[in-house]
């Protein structure tokens, strides 16, 4: 993170033979994770040294479950930043579905299953016509899903209020389909004393699918290119629409998906759940190194900003300080991940030679 | 640098066949016209200039060509068909491939990647086809050396590259994918002198393979070293239309500074 880099002279003649190969330190730097993985390794040890609980394997596995958590919703926020656009509305979505699945199978007694797909359906709606409307519009997709994370939030509260009287819902548990979902959604299994959870198996499965896509396939050209210059992409025949419409929905989609985790595993939600969470959902993937204005991260980029964030929120609990702290050290993180960012692109666009 | 062209070229291109007919083509914004009575043939293995002051129309002219904006009045035919294209996906599949003046790559991306932008070769047809990273490599850089570019890492952010040298990249890709039109916006604007050289002999070796090529400019030294056929744009009509047998450079030049108005003018002014 403090290397220094020789200043470059000004800008040489752009004839061939005056381009030098870049240093591999430049070049290593100039990757979107290692900027993370420095402070990923420097947090680590810090709490390794200053708590003692945080030592164990079991402790390593609940920073692990605790990085799931935010870290599945993450890959596709960054995906969706990386693509040029903003979702705001991805705290509270995991709530709306886990809310809705519940609510509907509860209200018409109807097996769980049912609520899930049709949850999902709903999900993948609001991504459609949160991406739908910034396309159509032109309007920055930071008000659009401004907007729809103030509805989602009331809708969830005012809904959950009607259909049970109260602020959150009833237990699931007894309704069919509880069972088999919650294999899916929500188990863990022990190795030795170790709880793993299979969210972070999961998580890691949707982290490998992010980055095969981004650096591998077409869609992840795409998605570069419509959040670099979404005008030159269009010229050149990508489907800049599409392809944003379709981020939009990989994030509704997963978080979605966070929802049936939370709703399994609890059995109950708080109506008023979730909000906040998009702020870190940006943290992560901006800390992993993506670009605030898009085109340039990856994917294993976000999921260490993910596992920094499962890392210090649980390492102060383990260091036995006062809790509240979190946010302020969140804070730092992010600025120091945008200024490293920011020196990063200007090291990766700048012309060097010599 | 010819060969290249040749190779890539369609070989069912017959020289003087038309490939893009407008007739009477226009174009408005809104409540401005941006073109107005447009008549325009692009035929094979010919090079159609086209000049214009800022704001004359040129560059509405080629976006409805490529793609970016359809045409309100008129027709346009490709190949004796009629069209209107409603993304550049679609003009790209007519085999029309345009290389724009500002918005030819994405900066933060690989050279390569930028040179395969859009119709990337993949192993398959499924979702999660994995991309011929090592192929499009090597035929980027290949494609890219015939032109007389050498990057030193074909991986670099092609934002690092200079302007002329994006401009040829753009070109190339052009060249490599779209085989039968080739459309320039001011390709050499921004270029110095050696590498307008290298553009405008681009363009001729285009013609000799048999392409449509479109070369929009205002240069006038530069469309008469390349052009066979000049249309002048003034204020979105048509202000000249001449074969290059019934033009010359000094009528060009004339006609784009400003013509009649220019004289008016120089009278006025005379001291």
């Amino acid at each position: 993170m403090s290397q220094t880099v020789e200043a470059a002279p000004a800008p040489a003649p752009s004839e061939p033979s005056n381009r030098v190969r870049l240093g591999l330190s430049n070049r290593i730097l100039a990757r979107p994770e290692v900027g993370a993985l420095v402070a990923a390794i420097i947090i680590f040890i810090f709490f390794l040294i200053l708590a003692p609980s945080f030592r164990s394997a079991e402790s390593f596995f609940t920073v692990l479950y605790q990085s799931s958590v935010i870290g599945i919703v993450a890959v596709g926020v960054g995906l969706l930043m990386i693509g040029g656009e903003f979702d705001l509305s991805a705290g509270v979505i995991v709530y709306t579905a886990g809310l809705f699945a519940s609510m509907f199978c509860w209200y018409f007694g109807i097996n769980l299953w049912v609520g899930a797909i049709l949850s999902l359906v709903f999900c993948l709606l609001i991504g459609f016509l949160n991406g739908y409307l910034v396309m159509r519009t032109g309007i920055p997709s930071f008000l659009i899903t401004l907007g729809t994370f103030f509805v989602l939030q009331g809708a969830n509260l005012g809904v959950t209020k009607l259909v049970t009287k109260t602020v959150s819902t009833l237990d699931v548990s007894k309704i069919a389909g509880f069972d088999s979902l919650g294999k899916v959604f929500s188990s863990s299994f022990k190795i030795g004393s170790v709880t793993v959870w299979t969210s972070v198996l999961w998580w890691i499965l949707f982290v490998g699918i992010a980055a095969w896509t981004l650096q591998r396939t077409r869609v992840g050209n795409w998605i570069f290119a419509v959040g670099g210059n979404p005008d030159s992409a269009r010229a050149v025949g990508v489907p800049v629409v599409r392809t944003k419409i379709g981020l939009f929905m990989v994030v509704s989609f997963l978080g979605w998906f966070v929802g049936m985790h939370q709703l399994f595993r609890f059995n109950t939600l708080q109506a008023g759940g979730g909000v906040g969470n998009e702020f870190l959902y940006i943290i992560a993937a901006v800390v992993g190194g993506t670009l605030l204005t898009g085109g340039f991260g990856n994917a294993i980029g976000v999921a260490i900003g993910a596992f920094i964030f499962g890392m210090t929120s649980l390492g102060i609990i383990y260091a036995g300080w006062d809790p509240n702290w979190f946010k302020a050290f969140l804070g730092v993180m992010l600025l120091l991940a945008v200024l490293v960012n920011l020196y990063v692109k200007r090291m990766a666009t700048a012309r060097k030679v010599g | 640098m010819t060969d290249t062209l040749a190779s890539h070229a369609d070989q069912s291109l017959n020289k003087g066949e038309p490939l893009i007919e407008m007739e009477d083509v226009g174009k408005s914004y809104g409540a401005i016209r941006a073109l107005r009575g447009i008549n325009l043939r692009v035929n094979a293995g010919e090079v159609t200039c086209v000049l214009g002051d800022n704001g004359a129309g040129k560059s509405t002219l080629i976006k409805i060509m490529s793609g970016l904006h359809p045409h309100n009045d008129g027709s346009l035919r490709v190949d004796g068909k009629e069209v209107t294209f409603s993304s550049p996906r679609e003009a790209l599949a007519h085999g029309i491939a345009t290389v724009y003046q500002d918005l030819a790559v994405v900066s933060l991306m690989e050279v390569w990647r930028n040179f395969f932008l859009g119709s990337e070769m993949t192993a398959g047809r499924y979702p999660l086809a994995g991309l011929k990273v090592r192929q499009m490599r090597e035929i980027a850089d290949a494609e890219l050396r015939k032109m007389g570019i050498v990057v030193k890492d074909i991986n670099q952010p092609i934002g690092t590259l200079s302007g002329g040298q994006r401009q040829c990249v753009a070109i190339a890709r052009a060249v490599y994918f779209g085989a039968r039109v080739l459309i320039l916006d001011e390709p050499t604007a921004a270029l110095g002198v050696k590498q307008s050289g290298v553009v405008l002999k681009y363009v001729a070796a285009a013609r000799d393979a048999g392409l449509g090529v479109v070369f929009i400019t205002h240069n006038p030294h530069h469309a008469y070293m390349v052009g066979d056929h000049f249309v002048i744009l003034k204020l979105g009509t048509t202000a000249l239309d001449k074969n290059r047998k019934d033009v010359g450079l000094d009528e060009l030049t004339t006609q784009m500074a400003g013509g009649d108005e220019l004289a008016e003018l120089s009278h006025e002014l005379k001291r």
